[in-house]
């Protein structure tokens, strides 16, 4: 099940939600999208513990956070 | 049924007959009758009155109502008027429709607030910035403001543009009989689809006049220029008075006309033949009119006018395409100063004819 | 069964911002849509754009949208409020829109306790069009027309628009809050709300002043943009609620 889905096209590499993540496993990567920004990912999904801090400070909705369910 | 109204208060009435069920204004003489009627009269109909800050914002509150379906309207005098100009040409751009009924009063500056028509060409030229045209009425009696701005909210919802009733101090503070039209309930006027209201049922709609693609900014161009072209076709308006065998032709909109009809019948009198055309609407202008005179025979066209000369250039581009290039004099007061009928009757005696009105 | 935690609010379509990377018009607008989700406002929000960088906001939204004059969007809200009073309306403006151009228009608005929701953005700095000084620009602070740093002698003195409101009649609730972090984020959030529902209950005026960045002319990264918003804009800026008259069926805090 993926925790974090990026729809990478919206992404401008601000990095707000790198900063803003407790468990350090985001990043700024140095794949573009086709407006030509680096975009973000995560690297180590495993690490994630479904806090949404990352997609709380996204000013662009790039980010849809899944968990497990109950 | 015939009743004694004041101008103002005949427009203002008229309007709510129109179904208008949103009035922004903001004091201004000679148009207050306008908002103070407004204030008491539309809470009965179940509309809404608001004495804006000031007329950039009123014009914008019309923006907002207008945009949203409802009937709506301004009113001022020359100084607001000039501060709404950027709103009105937002509306233009947006195509909003509502009524803007402009009480003239003699400028520029503060100047004073006496009778004039010194703000045609802000009018029926548009003050505002961007090529838009404002659908202008000129009524010369209270009936006819009565009559004008009840038809002025149809024509703003047909073509979905500004109207605005150009009258002068002398319209809105005169007392005549007049009949307000038969009232009508705006709940029975066609749903307006493209209105911002809420409700869209996940059909955006968006009110708006920016287009930041030139080509885009372009079509819309066209699309209000075929507008315009359509109003002049359809909706063009004007009064012939005596112009059968006319030799000379006093041209006048608004109560200077009535002076004028009063001249022409003195003339008559004293043998001269005289005759009056009248625009009623002054955008889109009769120029047909004129050329049609022209080419009829009438070789000298006198522009009658509350302005230093603003009329009288409508009236030579009107006579541009006709055969023989007639004469075009200028006889005008000011300042607030209204002729008399026997003043234009004198003028056009002495045959004087010349395009500088201090001549 | 995996359960969504966070996603895209409803009211918000599918169009990119255009806002420069990091710009915090981007959270705001979210914070709207999410606002109105949760209080079930979906088919009958009207939003009212400025002029300024939020000139294109109504690409974002789906509700019906209206584009105002620079200035003048408290105006024509009052226009659409009168013509249709059961909508929920919003009113999005930056600082030179509201508190520069369009005083006038926000004080009368909020004087006449006007009911809806302003969301006024305040980052110090005319951003579309390049960098000028706004009237909420810092004294020292560089702008493209105060280069050498703003000058209260020549340039005047910033002004502060939760204070100045909060004095009229008409408002029923004004706070002033950031975006800088999640804390801040959802706060911002909870003001929208309670703004939102003011309007609901027909209580009258409100304002939610959000302090944000702009990156691009401020000539720092977003992540320094937003460490000047917690360092030095917020002091001349308190954050805090400066107007609530409470919602009904809310018990008075003593």
């Amino acid at each position: 099940m993926k925790k974090l889905i990026f729809d990478e096209k919206f992404c401008k590499g601000c990095g707000l939600c790198v900063a803003a993540c407790p468990k350090k496993i985001l990043t700024v990567g140095k794949r573009l999208n086709a407006m030509g920004y680096a975009v973000a990912e995560c690297i180590d999904e495993s690490a994630c513990i479904g806090c949404a801090f990352c997609a709380t400070m996204c000013p662009d909705c790039v980010i849809e956070v899944h968990k497990e369910g109950r | 049924m015939k009743k004694l109204w004041k101008g103002n208060e005949a427009v203002a009435e008229a309007a709510v007959a129109a179904g208008c069920r949103c009035f922004f204004g903001y004091p201004i003489t000679p148009q207050n009758e306008i908002p103070e009627y407004m204030s008491w009269r539309l809470k009965e109909v179940g509309g809404h009155f608001v004495q804006a800050e000031s007329e950039v914002s009123a014009i914008n509150m019309v923006y907002g109502a207008g945009g949203a379906g409802v009937r709506a309207m301004t009113s001022s005098s020359g100084p607001g008027i000039s501060l709404k100009q950027e709103g009105i040409s937002y509306i233009a751009g947006a195509e909003i429709p509502c009524v803007i009924a402009d009480m003239m009063r003699a400028g520029p500056g503060l100047g004073g607030i006496q009778p004039s028509q010194s703000d045609y060409l802000q009018a029926v030229k548009g003050g505002g910035h961007g090529d838009y045209k404002v659908f202008v009425y000129a009524p010369a009696s209270v009936q006819e403001a009565a009559d004008l701005t009840f038809k002025a909210f149809d024509i703003a919802d047909k073509y979905r543009n500004p109207v605005m009733v150009l009258g002068d101090g002398m319209l809105g503070q005169m007392m005549e009989p007049a009949e307000i039209p038969a009232a009508i309930d705006p709940a029975t006027l066609p749903v307006k689809k493209w209105a911002a209201c809420g409700h869209n049922g996940g059909k955006q709609r968006v009110l708006s006049s920016i287009l930041m693609n030139p080509d885009d900014l372009e079509e819309h161009n066209r699309k209000l220029t075929r507008k315009y072209e359509q109003m002049a076709k359809e909706e063009t308006a004007y009064e012939h008075y005596r112009t059968e065998d006319a030799d000379i032709v006093l041209v006048a909109y608004g109560i200077v006309a009535r002076i004028c009809k009063a001249a022409v019948d003195m003339l008559r009198q004293a043998g001269i033949k005289a005759g009056l055309f009248r625009p009623i609407t002054l955008f889109p202008f009769p120029y047909g009119q004129l050329v049609k005179l022209a080419d009829g025979g009438v070789n000298k066209f006198i522009s009658v006018e509350l302005s230093c000369g603003q009329l009288i250039e409508d009236v030579k581009l009107g006579l541009y395409d006709s055969k023989n290039r007639p004469e075009v004099g200028i006889y005008a007061r000011v300042g607030g100063n209204v002729m008399k009928p026997e003043d234009v009757a004198d003028y056009v005696r002495k045959g004087k004819v010349s395009s500088s009105w201090i001549k | 069964m995996d359960q969504v935690v966070f996603r895209k609010p409803k009211l918000l379509n599918d169009t990119p911002m255009h806002y420069c990377p990091g710009c915090t018009h981007g959270i705001v607008h979210r914070l709207i849509a999410e606002a109105l989700e949760e209080l079930g406002e979906y088919d009958n929000v009207i939003g009212i754009a400025p002029v300024g960088c939020a000139v294109f906001a109504y690409n974002y939204f789906r509700c019906d949208m209206y584009e105002a004059a620079h200035g003048r969007a408290p105006s024509v809200a009052t226009g659409v409020k009168r013509a249709c009073e059961d909508s929920t309306v919003f009113v999005y403006q930056g600082d030179g829109d509201l508190a520069s151009i369009g005083m006038a228009e926000i004080v009368h608005a909020a004087t006449r306790g006007e009911n809806f929701t302003v969301i006024f953005i305040n980052n110090g700095i005319y951003g579309m069009t390049g960098g000028q000084m706004a009237p909420t620009t810092l004294p020292g602070q560089k702008t493209t027309t105060s280069q050498q740093g703003r000058d209260p002698k020549e340039h005047g003195n910033p002004i502060k628009v939760c204070e100045l409101l909060s004095t009229l009649t008409g408002p029923a609730y004004i706070a002033r809050t950031t975006v800088t972090d999640v804390k801040s984020v959802r706060a911002t959030r909870e003001a929208i709300k309670r703004g939102f529902t003011m309007q609901k209950q027909k209580r009258g005026f409100s304002l939610i002043e959000i302090l944000s960045t702009c990156p691009t002319n401020f000539h720092l990264s977003p992540l320094d943009s937003m460490k000047y918003i917690d360092e030095v804009a917020v002091k001349a800026y308190p954050l805090g609620v400066y107007k609530d008259i409470g919602l009904i069926g809310e018990e008075k805090k003593q």
